[in-house]
């Protein structure tokens, strides 16, 4: 097969990938004579050098043939001038020589995750620019839960359950995993189920509508070495071992590859190659954009640590100390920290550390010192926990007090300067933002799932590259040309750090980039501010993020202001959660005492809630003394005793009287059944098209109810990992139907929706308008089925009756006059629906004015009624005390008024009018919900914020995914409910 | 500074007294068609700066004042515009900004109303933005698209097209480096100083002219003897033509030793007052609005036809021609309805078709992270085109403020090694055949 050698007895493949080299040596009959695996800690070129000549004593004076690869080989091969080889076309090289009957090759890498399938036609496939995860994801999870990898694998054997946790990118997953463990899950159950979001990731970002079948062979580092990870593949690809190949020197077969295709006529002398890696180690590409240095001497740095020594907390010396003390606690994302302080408030004790994914034992510990240290000389007078893990803390040790963060932030941070007007605290997992006026928490910006590359992501690089957070941090204060490495999310700023490497950069130059990318990311994505002027007079930072001098340098100098940092700033949210305390009635402090202590236990056992369709995963906790605590629930219905609230729910009514609409109607059924997916437009339209189909005599039968289950069924058909979940949903939606043996089903492309006058034009989105056509595409079943995806436009009623007449004559022989009468009646029943949604929200309105209870009106989209879609927000809300209502129900009560952005969307125009609305309304207060992916919120989010801060109401956004977490939400409807006093 | 008037809603006006004394700042997006175009504007008393700026800073500027989630061509062209009055190069007092706005259902329409907030947001609100549309949308007192002018326009975007269609298939082959652009500047001159005399704008003056520029690069010294792989670019208008928004592509792929095939700007247009005829169709409407908007397509498919006779009737026959809208528009058929028309809509696909049917099957689909009509016309159809014609070799690429060109030039390079051995297979089979 190989023409002559020429003389060439060797070839080289050399993998240069993201995080590690591999090089292997072929003999002239395809034998390995040489391999290795290394990882380069980001010196790519030196490693490939030092790696290459270890083989020295074979390749000596030999002539031989090579080619580089890996998605770092690229520049190192440009600059070496040497051959390159994509890695994809060259493991599918390897794979075609070892195992020749394949169907598909998976391959995980550091960072990479590709498919390749074989047969009729040769298809690779590479994760795009926004699915990471993979080896880099793993190694984070990895730290999250303070493990090493293998230990990581260990664990993972002995799960009893898997959780859901998003697979669409490390960030998503990351918020998921953090609530479970917070709120006490197993960490054996945490690890097979980040096994399977890798899994489920590879599946859904690559498969893509082709079927996975046949021989399957497995490659890259993490699937060569963790068993947990391949058995979650066998599992759900439903593999044997004749199907699931996980063949020899699999971490290397890119190398391997690579040698194959290594160009024979193209002679080198072993010692030139060898030389031309290492010179080109030492060129530094020059293209790579630098940003402004931290600190230009030793000197500024000194003075700027000396004006930061100033806000510190009184001094107290806790060794001699006798009297009262106040119990503080933060159960943060990834961290816990602790306060024991005096009236004063000076600090008796303190703890800050990560919360190793366990913070109960952690505090156990932390409790049993300051007893043991204390003594009697305390007395304990009033304790108060906030953050993610409020609630399991304070049932854990019986404390008297749970409080939002926003809340205990503000606190401390008034301690140390009370004129302050901005707070911004960037802690392991979150950047949390709030402008405080009138000494209330008056806007809070959090940020979103995607961008939350924040203190734990320095550190988990750091970790990858050898080195402590602390030196790494210091390593960048001096750094000359800080690498720019973008302000977005982690897996980009993962690729940002590849291509500086790749362009030359020292770690120092990363270490700055990163601190400067966390602050960027912090003010334009999170805060959103352009200058100073945007954020306040007198601005508190915190977070243990700002305790590394090089984001605290970062972000003054970005905003150009001199800001206050106290010497705590890690300890804030305990500290402050510590001085509300102080604020309690004095009689009956609960926290446990010593001896109770001593006997505590605490058991988590998870369990599935059976009282609804949403089968939340719940993880009860017990405590000694009979203390419970049932978390991962979205309403009440699991803590017993307490029903839920009752209170008025108008997504609740729609949402019912939506699904209700299915079957014969007032027709008789006769022209067989016509399945609607029930998702995107259909949450407006239903009640429309309910009453044209049941009186044309079909009967109505809508998809099942959505669920994750039902997005999972139809997952592999989505083409576009980053559209919104709202779409990818109506994938699940066509398969339930086909299951349920409906053939026919209609679904319009619709790029115009009604046209309530309330805007500049009457436009769907350009998703919700064609998807029909895409699903059409994709949907392999769909090709068998009648799929009937007419372009209709409701919103010319005549038009719409000729058309639809011609249409359904055409289809189905329906004649003509039937059709227009149908249509007559679906519009006077479309108006009769949304007569019925506004009186009813009109008898909440007066209820909740009775009672004295606050009004939310939601804003978004008619399908963000879906449960599965707004994962429970609604009743959360209601939980609070305050009555919903949505925007489609009050968006009439205005009329046209010209916007600053283009009013052109129908579903759009409603909210911007019913934010005009609410803010004439005293006790009314709005938040939007938008789906993550929805390009039109880029534009609505900016504008609804105007609108209402222009009438003095808060802009709260609660952005909602596949992940069913609501942490993030709770703490904002809390907040808003605490600073409206609701 | 001239004196500033608003309009009842409030929108600053760019007076006739601006026209005079205002440099308009423009972003760049197809160099060559653009240039005419500037030059052309300046024949109607408009001075006329396109932005060739391309550095780092751009984008900075743009993340600073744009919505971080709003569409990358908002977010590079607002940044652009704003790097450009901060820079220093502009007194602020006598500038303004020119912005095309397409309108329909995609977020892009917004682009103008988001350029207005930026500047709000960057202190710079006395400073008039022009939208240029045939929709009648926003007029200005100093700004005047008059049907001489449009006509010109019009002209500029056919040159434009067919220089660069033509310049796609001579620049990897030339044995000279440097004679093609040198051509384009000469056409280029040569075109606006026609059009100044009103020549090269009838049917007629076209059908020479075109002719003349079809022979001129037929008499470029070429080396054909290894045909390169030829890959198609389409996408999202802006990161599609912008070398600025797509990192340098057509570049790039000369540089992997491709010729690139870039689908002209004369389709997008067609497909765009296409779509007023469909609307009506479809929804019922205006008949008068259906009747204009036909014959003002039917005038520009007029003059298309000529561009692509100028190509096919060259003495040499060298080069392969471009199609036209007509073709595209069946080709489609059966993949998406006409009624998909935000964004690029059918036409996007409709040009993946065309590529493939003319033996381009290697082709980079381009579009801004998060595209909403892409979802549905680009990602959303590559499988059906993949089942359809197996030998489809599409490739789809994310622009983005984060994302590198390293990981979009290594997808590329995949994209390239499967057409080099698909090559290599043909070629494999075809010599077995022989046997």
């Amino acid at each position: 097969m190989s023409p002559p050698t020429r003389g060439i007895m060797y070839r080289i493949g050399i993998d240069i990938g993201s995080t590690t080299v591999k090089t292997i040596v072929l003999s002239e009959t395809d034998d390995i004579l040489f391999r290795s695996y290394e990882r380069h800690y980001s010196k790519t070129r030196e490693k490939a050098a030092e790696q290459l000549k270890s083989a020295a004593e074979l390749l000596r004076g030999k002539s031989v043939a090579v080619a580089i690869t890996g998605s770092a080989g690229l520049g190192a091969a440009q600059s070496a001038d040497l051959p390159f080889v994509q890695e994809v076309f060259a493991t599918a090289e390897a794979v075609r020589r070892t195992v020749p009957d394949t169907s598909a090759v998976i391959e995980l890498g550091g960072e990479d995750a590709k498919i390749i399938f074989f047969g009729r036609s040769l298809e690779e496939r590479m994760n795009g620019t926004c699915a990471g995860g993979t080896g880099a994801f793993i190694d984070q999870m990895a730290t999250l839960l303070d493990v090493t990898v293998p230990e990581l694998d260990k664990l993972s054997a002995r799960h009893e359950r898997i959780y859901p946790i998003a697979s669409r990118c490390g960030v998503f997953a990351k918020s998921d995993i953090q609530p479970i463990l917070n709120q006490g899950g197993r960490r054996e159950d945490l690890a097979a189920s980040i096994f399977q979001a890798v899994v489920d990731q590879t599946l859904s970002g690559l498969v893509q509508g082709r079927e996975l079948s046949g021989k399957i062979v497995f490659l890259g580092g993490p699937l060569t070495f963790l068993m947990g990870l391949r058995e979650r593949f066998i599992e759900t690809l439903e593999l044997d071992e004749h199907t699931a190949i996980f063949p020899e020197n699999a971490e290397c077969f890119a190398a391997f590859g690579a040698a194959l295709c290594a160009d024979d006529t193209k002679a080198y002398q072993f010692e030139d190659i060898c030389q031309k890696l290492e010179d080109s180690s030492k060129k530094i590409d020059q293209t790579g954009y630098t940003l402004t240095p931290l600190f230009r001497s030793p000197e500024e740095i000194a003075e700027f640590r000396s004006h930061h020594a100033g806000a510190a907390p009184a001094a107290v010396d806790p060794d001699t100390y006798t009297g009262d003390a106040y119990l503080g606690i933060d159960a943060g994302s990834t961290t816990t920290k602790l306060a024991l302080i005096t009236p004063e408030g000076g600090i008796l004790h303190s703890f800050y550390g990560s919360n190793k994914g366990n913070p109960v034992s952690i505090l156990l510990r932390e409790l049993r010192t300051i007893y043991d240290k204390f003594g009697d000389r305390i007395t304990i007078r009033g304790s108060a926990a906030t953050g993610y893990g409020e609630a399991l803390i304070k049932s854990a040790f019986n404390l008297d007090l749970g409080l939002v963060e926003t809340m205990a932030h503000l606190r401390a941070a008034r301690h140390f300067n009370p004129d302050v007007d901005y707070i911004i605290d960037i802690g392991g997992q979150d950047v949390k933002c709030f402008k405080i006026r009138n000494g209330a928490v008056d806007s809070i910006m959090l940020n979103e799932a995607c961008s939350s590359g924040c203190g734990s992501f320095i550190e988990t690089f750091a970790n990858a590259m050898g080195y402590a957070i602390a030196d790494f941090a210091n390593l960048g204060l001096l750094a000359e040309a800080p690498s720019d490495l973008g302000s977005r999310c982690t897996v980009f700023m993962n690729s940002s750090v590849k291509q500086a490497q790749k362009e030359g950069a020292g770690v120092d130059a990363i270490s700055a980039g990163l601190s400067i990318s966390v602050v960027k990311n912090a003010v334009y994505k999170v805060v959103r501010a352009t200058g100073p002027q945007d954020l306040g007079r007198n601005i508190v930072v915190q977070g243990g993020t700002f305790l590394n001098d090089a984001v605290l340098r970062a972000f003054e100098s970005e905003l150009g202001v001199a800001v206050t940092r106290p010497a705590i700033s890690e300890l804030m949210g305990a500290y402050g959660a510590a001085l509300t305390a102080l604020d309690l009635p004095p009689e009956n402090p609960g926290l446990i005492d010593f001896a109770a202590l001593e006997s505590f236990v605490h058991e988590a056992k998870p369990s599935v809630c059976r009282l609804c369709t949403n089968n939340c995963s719940l993880t009860i906790n017990t405590f000694s003394g009979g203390r419970r605590h049932i978390s991962g629930n979205r309403c009440s219905k699991p803590l017993g005793g307490e029903k839920s609230s009752g209170l008025p729910n108008l997504i609740k009514y729609k949402y019912e009287k939506l699904r209700a609409m299915n079957g014969c109607g007032q027709g008789d059924g006769t022209r067989g059944k016509i399945g609607i997916p029930f998702g995107l437009n259909m949450f407006e339209t239903m009640p429309f098209w309910f009453e044209f189909f049941t009186r044309l005599n079909f009967e109505v039968v809508l998809s099942e109810e959505s669920s994750r289950a039902l997005y999972l069924r139809g997952q592999r058909t989505i083409p576009s990992d980053t559209v919104c979940y709202p779409a990818k949903l109506m994938h699940g939606q066509i398969e339930s139907l086909l299951d349920m043996g409906v053939d026919t089903i209609f679904l319009p492309c619709m790029p115009y929706n009604f046209d309530e006058g309330l805007g500049d034009n009457n436009y769907n989105c350009p998703v919700a308008a064609y998807y029909p056509e895409l699903l059409a595409a994709n949907m392999p079943r769909l090709e068998s089925a009648r799929f009937l995806a007419p372009y209709f436009g409701l919103h010319k009623k005549k038009g719409f009756m000729t058309k639809a007449a011609e249409y359904f004559n055409a289809e189905f022989n329906i004649p003509k006059h039937e059709t227009k009468s149908a249509a007559r009646h679906a519009y006077a029943a479309y108006e009769s629906y949304i007569a019925d949604i506004e009186a009813e929200a009109a008898r909440y309105i007066d209820f909740a004015r009775a009672n004295s209870k606050q009004i939310i009106v939601i804003a978004g989209r008619p399908y963000h009624t879906d449960p599965e879609i707004n994962h429970g927000i609604d009743e959360l809300i209601t939980s609070l005390g305050l009555v919903l209502i949505t925007e489609d129900a009050v968006s009439r009560k205005m009329g046209y008024s010209p916007r600053k952005v283009l009013n052109q969307w129908t579903y759009q125009a409603r909210m911007y009018n019913a934010a005009r609305f609410v803010i004439e309304q005293p006790d009314m207060q709005m938040v939007q919900l938008v789906s993550f992916g929805c390009g039109t919120d880029a534009i609505t989010t900016d504008e609804l914020r105007d609108i209402l801060e222009s009438g003095g109401k808060l802009y709260t956004q609660l952005k909602i995914d596949d992940i069913s977490n609501l942490g993030a939400a709770k703490i904002r409807l809390r907040s808003l409910v605490a600073a409206t006093g609701g | 500074m001239a004196k500033l008037t608003y309009d009842k809603q409030g929108r600053l006006l760019f007076t006739k007294e601006m026209k005079t004394e205002y440099t308009l700042l423009m972003p760049q997006m197809l160099p060559v068609t653009f240039t005419i175009m500037q030059k052309v504007f300046g024949l109607y008393g408009y001075n006329i700066d396109v932005l060739t700026t391309s550095h780092r800073g751009i984008v900075e500027t743009g993340l600073k004042y744009v919505h971080n989630d709003t569409c990358y061509p908002a977010l590079l062209v607002i940044g652009q515009l704003i790097e450009a009055l901060n820079s220093g190069k502009y007194d602020k007092d006598k500038v303004g900004l020119l912005i095309t706005q397409t309108g329909g259902g995609c977020r892009a329409s917004n682009y103008i109303h988001l350029l207005r907030k930026a500047l709000t947001r960057a202190g710079l609100e006395h400073i008039p933005v022009v939208s240029v549309n045939l929709s009648g949308l926003e007029k200005n007192p100093g700004f005047k698209l008059t049907i001489p002018l449009v006509r010109r326009l019009i002209a500029a975007m056919l040159y434009g097209d067919l220089i660069v269609w033509l310049k796609n298939q001579c620049l990897p082959y030339e044995v000279i480096p440097g004679v093609t652009d040198k051509l384009i500047t000469h056409w280029i001159d040569r075109i606006v100083s026609m059009l100044s005399g009103g020549i090269g704008l009838s049917k007629k003056d076209m059908r020479k002219c075109m002719s003349e520029i079809a022979a001129d690069f037929e008499k470029l010294e070429l080396d054909k003897t290894h045909e390169k792989p030829r890959v198609g670019v389409v996408g999202e208008i802006y990161v599609k033509y912008a070398p600025l928004g797509n990192n340098g592509l057509e570049d790039f792929l000369l540089s992997e030793g491709c010729e690139p095939v870039v689908p002209g700007l004369t389709d997008f247009m067609l497909f765009k007052i296409n779509n007023r005829v469909v609307d009506v169709d479809l929804y019922r409407g205006l008949r008068l609005k259906k009747f204009l908007a036909s014959k003002f397509q039917r005038y520009i498919e007029g003059l298309q036809r000529v561009m692509i006779d100028a190509v096919k009737s060259a003495p040499g026959q060298k080069f392969r021609p471009m199609g036209s809208f007509a073709e595209l528009r069946g080709l489609v058929r059966g993949y998406l309805g006409y009624g998909n028309k935000m964004g690029e809509g059918w036409l996007l696909t409709a040009e993946m078709l065309e590529l493939i049917h003319t033996g381009t099957a290697n082709i980079v689909c381009t579009q801004p992270f998060g595209c909403l009509p892409n979802h549905v016309v680009g990602k959303g159809m590559i499988r059906r085109l993949k089942d359809d014609f197996p030998e489809s070799n599409i490739v789809a690429i994310d622009y983005d403020p984060g994302a590198t060109k390293i990981n979009q030039e290594n997808r590329i390079k995949l994209m390239l090694s499967n057409a080099a051995r698909s090559a290599e297979m043909k070629g494999s089979d075809a010599s077995k055949a022989s046997v």
